[in-house]
């Protein structure tokens, strides 16, 4: 760009100050600064020992879990949508008939891989009947590949976990199926 | 043969001083990098304490497991290095900053210990009576630039050679400034040994940071300047030059850089202790004689290594208060703001003391004392406020705005011809006559 564009907005810097010549006083308050972090209060947050602070645990995107519904059943109707929607394709959902009345297909595997998951919460936003959520749980740690993609039932696990801590979402945010 | 008992003591103080040093600077390193933290709201290095236990000590085995670890890495050699050069280079720097402290003191002195063959008091001194100490150590301190410039040189790389080149500007441009200020030290104290010039601050009680204050800020810039710390490390510049002249070391070769370059800065602030800050002296608790007890030489040990200690924290402080500054600005700032200053102060010392008998005589000793004292604040302050109301160091490389070009056409054309810009030449922004007529005589005299 031309510096004679009529899009260009010129400034003017402020011309510089008694003290800003002098420079010294600006030595001492760059200093004071300074010498007020040294001994200020610190921010890290020593994790083994200390847990970081979760926000809102409602909006936090950890790990995955699969909702049940009010007789202990999975909610999830293997609609495929989660699996659909998730751009990192980690989601593998093999679906077979309901054994229940109310819904015509269920999960029979579901699986989510949690080293592909970019946690974005997609699968969440997707899900028509609130059945993948994530959680605020942080520290997924495994021995191997294969123990890092939840199962079903692994899923399941979580929620049973999370469920006291972290209601559903579609509940406790005053959302409706 | 027998190493006679000076040898052998020469030898203990290398040892002690060796060792002190290495422990020291990986300690200080460990300290630098807390004052990192803490000056970012940060925790810094707290973990590592004793190996194979929970016991932490407040990260104290850091230095242990870094050395360690640096030690172990493979020490590899690019293909396309100068061999020899390459390895000579961080020996050069290290070796130069070691056999510095040959002629620093870092102490006052033992009581007598009685044995023969013994020199009665013992100094905190490798080579006592060395009759041109401040003449050493510059030499050597200049010789240490030379293994910063072959390291970057044998790197064959442009980082390195940049950082290099960098790097003997900046220190030819500083030692200037660094000796102006210490020639008003030599001046007062009469001496080129370190320890004569801690002992004469301690005899008149006055430090020399007192007396010649324009000299001590000067040299206090011009030692940042040398130990190539933050305001002025762009020799290394790690934004801008991905490490400088040491970009191509690695293992231990990198660590005999770092350590050399840490040693700078220990002596550095050993140096300001010694010739402005007054040295082991401290009013009214270290006394000033030679005649002294072992207590006495003991907290004449500690007020040195407390001041030395405190000098370098301040370095540290300085690292996280200033951004580095521009190359031109730095050269700005040696040649048109130190360099007077430098002199200013000269003459100043100059005059006090080729007077001081006769204020003596006319005023008496004390009052004569502090004409002595406020003479060099005068000039600190005129010195100051002038250097800052001609700002000689501020550039301004601001583009230049199209308008002004129209009003001032000469400028105009000189740009035009300097950057070769179409902008400049540019009908509708300057005035054409004007710059054509301006750029005529300025391409002749180019022919």
């Amino acid at each position: 760009m031309k510096p004679t564009d009529p899009d260009v907005h010129w400034i003017e810097e402020r011309p510089l100050g008694l003290t800003e010549k002098l420079y010294l006083p600006l030595v001492l308050q760059g200093l004071t600064t300074t010498a007020r972090h040294l001994v200020g209060k610190k921010v890290t947050v020593s994790y083994p020992e200390e847990r970081p602070a979760v926000g809102n645990p409602l909006i936090y995107r950890g790990v995955h879990r699969l909702n049940r519904d009010e007789e202990g059943r999975v909610k999830c109707v293997a609609c495929f949508l989660c699996a659909t929607a998730c751009p990192a394709h980690c989601i593998d959902i093999v679906a077979t008939e309901s054994p229940w009345p109310d819904r015509e297909k269920y999960p029979e595997s579901f699986q989510i891989d949690e080293l592909r998951c970019i946690f974005c919460g997609m699968c969440e936003e997707a899900c028509p009947v609130d059945a993948v959520e994530l959680t605020s749980f942080l520290d997924l740690t495994g021995k191997s590949r294969e123990e890092m993609i939840f199962d079903k039932e692994k899923l399941l696990s979580v929620y049973d976990m999370t469920k006291d801590s972290e209601p559903m979402k579609s509940e406790s945010l005053g959302g409706t199926l | 043969m027998i190493p006679s008992l000076e040898t052998i003591a020469a030898l203990v103080k290398i040892g002690l001083l060796v060792g002190g040093l290495m422990t020291a600077a990986a300690y200080l390193v460990l300290v630098e990098r807390w004052m990192a933290a803490w000056v970012q709201d940060r925790k810094g290095p707290n973990r590592v304490g004793i190996p194979l236990t929970k016991i932490r000590l407040f990260g104290l085995g850091q230095p242990l497991a870094d050395g360690l670890k640096i030690i172990l890495k493979e020490d590899f050699t690019p293909s396309h290095v100068d061999r020899v050069l390459y390895n000579a280079a961080p020996l050069v720097i290290l070796a130069a900053s070691l056999a510095i402290f040959a002629a620093i003191p870092f102490g006052s002195v033992l009581p007598p210990l009685g044995i023969d063959g013994l020199p009665d008091p013992v100094p905190f001194l490798v080579a006592p009576g060395f009759s041109v100490g401040i003449l050493w150590v510059f030499a050597l301190s200049s010789i240490a630039v030379y293994g910063v410039l072959l390291g970057g040189w044998a790197s064959n790389n442009k980082y390195g050679f940049l950082g290099g080149l960098r790097s003997s500007a900046q220190l030819v441009a500083y030692e200037i400034p660094l000796g102006l200020g210490l020639l008003g030290v030599v001046l007062a104290s009469g001496s080129l040994e370190l320890d004569v010039v801690m002992t004469q601050q301690a005899n008149t009680g006055v430090w020399y940071a007192f007396a010649q204050p324009l000299g001590f800020i000067v040299f206090l810039v011009a030692a940042f300047a040398e130990a190539a710390r933050l305001p002025f490390d762009l020799p290394e510049a790690e934004q801008e030059l991905v490490g400088g002249y040491h970009t191509e070391y690695s293992g231990i070769k990198l660590l005999l850089f770092l350590v050399a370059e840490f040693l700078h800065m220990v002596t550095a602030a050993f140096l300001i202790v010694i010739l402005f800050l007054g040295g082991w002296h401290l009013w009214g608790v270290t006394g000033s004689g030679d005649d002294i007890t072992w207590a006495m030489a003991l907290i004449r040990f500690g007020v040195f290594s407390a001041k030395v200690l405190a000098v370098i924290l301040f370095f540290m402080l300085v690292r996280w208060s200033w951004p580095r500054f521009r190359f031109d600005q730095l050269m700005n700032l040696a040649w048109k703001v130190m360099l007077p200053l430098g002199i200013a102060n000269l003459v100043i010392v100059a005059v006090v003391e080729e007077f001081r008998p006769q204020l003596v005589e006319a005023l008496g000793s004390s009052a004569a004392g502090w004409v002595a004292i406020l003479l060099p604040w005068g000039v600190f302050f005129a010195g100051w406020i002038t250097a800052g109301m001609l700002t000689p160091s501020g550039t301004d490389n601001r583009p230049i705005r199209p308008n002004v070009l129209s009003d001032d056409g000469v400028f105009a054309a000189e740009h035009a011809l300097v950057a070769g810009n179409e902008l400049f030449t540019d009908t509708s922004v300057a005035d054409d006559s004007v710059s054509t007529e301006a750029a005529t005589p300025a391409s002749g005299s180019d022919a």
